[in-house]
């Protein structure tokens, strides 16, 4: 669906130059949603405006569709945006124009009857839930029902792509759940492409297929949300998840617990299914080991269970052995080492 | 030796007359010109819709050539080029031609200053959305922009009320013409009070006018 294609883009500001996408290849897939995370200045924001040419990359080539959309007419580009829709970070709203007129706007731009524009932007207000803020203006909005005024105007047009800058970084936690439950509901409703760009792990943990995780310009890490969540590689991955899972307790309970003489701790994670069968009671029984979770959690990724766990064990040594050694054929086990903390 | 007024009123209704066409003519070419200069100002900047060095270059060297000079100077100084276009450099159309080329740069100042201030978000997202740079200025910039133009624009007017009297003083008829020739010069105050009261009823009112409209527009 889209495909960047060793794609750079430089910027000069002044004598100095900034090189804010270097050298990314990735590909989205039709129907997928797509995350792209990284800290700000990553490049995130311009890899994003690539894909409709609000910036003109300096190397390398956008696909969309097998097009290469630095190629087209200005007049064949307008007509490819339509087909992309795109909502930002501040809604970016007029606010000359009300609700309506906002979710109208693009339509206007196309060459349809004013009947079939009225239609639409009725069915659009309805699938966003406004449809009493028809006649209000983006100024007596909140910042949620503003992104769901963007979120109208972006499928106006029926585009096969939508685009969210940063869509929920202006927005309060409960208002982020909501428009993501949104974004997903248009993804799932309309076979909606999605490419998103963020800051925050948890959008993508709540609502990506697949992420790509972006540094200097750079994409350093990419893949399924699942895998990467699971087996991050690189340590800018490791920093984002742990901004939504801590896998750690703090250091003054570790620092208790190994003062109060407690063992070692081990580090379980339980992936998918295996996370349904009772694994660590059985092989602990098995081998005569009493275990103690110290801390820990279970949670639902991409509807998969993911597990990570801190675990204690009481017993012999080498029954103790025993058991990990079994353990570590089911499961990853880990010892966590005393510098973790 | 005073005015007899009577027979001077119907003077000071033809002078009050010549004033609102002045200001008003000019007000309509002005803003014409002006607007179009400040929108070409706004989108030839860097990094605009239509980015274009030299053309911005250009206007802003002629807009701070012109700006600066004080009315009454410019007035005398463009007199020959009045002459070939007007005609003659004397009555309320001579006076009309220099009035029109101050406020349209004015105008222009005016009007790139108030785009400045639209969110270049909301730009980009009509780019995004697939507008063309002219669907842009008329669909984007000018209804964003039309409430703080419309003060900007009254700020002018006003001054255009200024500088239709000091082309009085030289030529241009109008209430200016009178206060000086009447009030000033054969030492009337009742014609000077007369008059200076009718200007400030105007200002008051293209002050009100303006101020309406744009509360209407800006929903405040």
């Amino acid at each position: 669906m889209i495909e960047f294609k060793n794609v750079s883009k430089t910027f000069s500001l002044g004598k100095r130059e900034v090189h804010a996408v270097k050298d990314v290849s990735l590909s989205v897939e039709k129907g997928e949603i797509f995350g792209i995370i990284g800290f700000s200045g990553a490049g995130k924001s311009t890899l994003l405006r690539l894909v409709n040419m609000l910036e003109r990359p300096s190397s390398g080539s956008v696909f969309i569709q097998d097009i290469d959309v630095n190629t087209l007419s200005p007049k064949d580009l307008r007509t490819q945006r339509r087909n992309i829709g795109m909502i930002f970070q501040n809604f970016n709203l007029l606010n000359s124009r009300t609700v309506a007129g906002n979710i109208a706007y693009p339509l206007k731009l196309t060459s349809i009857s004013k009947q079939e524009v009225n239609r639409r932007v009725k069915e659009l207000l309805e699938f966003v839930g406004l449809s009493d803020k028809a006649k209000d203006y983006p100024d007596q909005l909140s910042g949620g029902q503003k992104q769901r005024v963007g979120i109208a105007r972006a499928l106006a047009t029926s585009p096969d792509i939508l685009l969210c800058d940063e869509a929920t970084s202006a927005l309060d936690p409960d208002t982020t759940a909501d428009i993501l439950r949104l974004l997903k509901k248009v993804n799932r409703d309309f076979g909606i492409t999605i490419l998103l760009i963020t800051h925050e792990m948890h959008v993508i943990q709540t609502i990506c297929d697949k992420v790509a995780v972006m540094e200097n310009g750079e994409v350093i890490e990419s893949g399924d949300v699942f895998d990467t969540f699971t087996n991050p590689q690189h340590s800018v991955t490791q920093r984002f998840i742990r901004s939504v899972q801590q896998d750690l307790p703090s250091t003054h309970i570790l620092k208790e617990w190994r003062a109060g003489g407690g063992g070692k701790l081990y580090r379980v994670i339980f992936k998918g299914a295996v996370a349904n069968d009772p694994v660590l009671s059985m092989i602990t029984r098995k081998h005569n080991v009493d275990f103690n979770i110290v801390y820990g959690s279970v949670r639902e990724l991409q509807e998969k269970l993911f597990g990570n766990l801190l675990v204690s064990f009481i017993g012999e040594p080498i029954a103790i052995q025993n058991a990990l050694t079994e353990l570590g054929t089911i499961v990853a086990v880990e010892e966590v080492v005393e510098n973790e903390c | 030796m005073n005015v007899d007024w009577i027979t001077f009123w119907p003077r000071i209704v033809e002078a009050t007359g010549e004033t609102l066409i002045m200001v008003i003519a000019t007000l309509i070419f002005g803003s014409i010109i002006g607007v179009s200069i400040g929108l070409l100002l706004f989108v030839t900047r860097k990094n605009n819709i239509l980015e274009n060095k030299f053309v911005f270059r250009l206007l802003n060297i002629i807009i701070n050539i012109i700006r600066p000079i004080p009315f009454i100077i410019f007035l005398v100084s463009i007199s020959q080029l009045t002459r070939i276009v007007v005609g003659t450099t004397i009555g309320t159309a001579a006076a009309i031609f220099p009035m029109t080329i101050v406020a349209s740069f004015v105008v222009a100042r005016v009007v790139e200053n108030n785009l400045v201030s639209i969110d270049p978000g909301v730009i980009e997202a009509a780019q995004a959305m697939g507008a063309s740079p002219l669907r842009i200025i008329f669909t984007v910039l000018i209804p964003e922009a039309l409430g703080p133009l419309i003060l900007g624009l009254t700020f002018v007017s006003v001054s255009l009320i200024d500088f239709s009297a000091v082309a009085g003083t030289v030529g241009g008829g109008g209430l200016g013409h009178v206060a000086m020739t009447y009030g000033y010069q054969r030492f009337d105050g009742s014609v000077m009070l007369v008059t200076v009261v009718i200007l400030i009823i105007m200002v008051q009112l293209a002050q009100w006018i303006g101020n309406t409209l744009s509360r209407k527009i800006m929903r405040r």
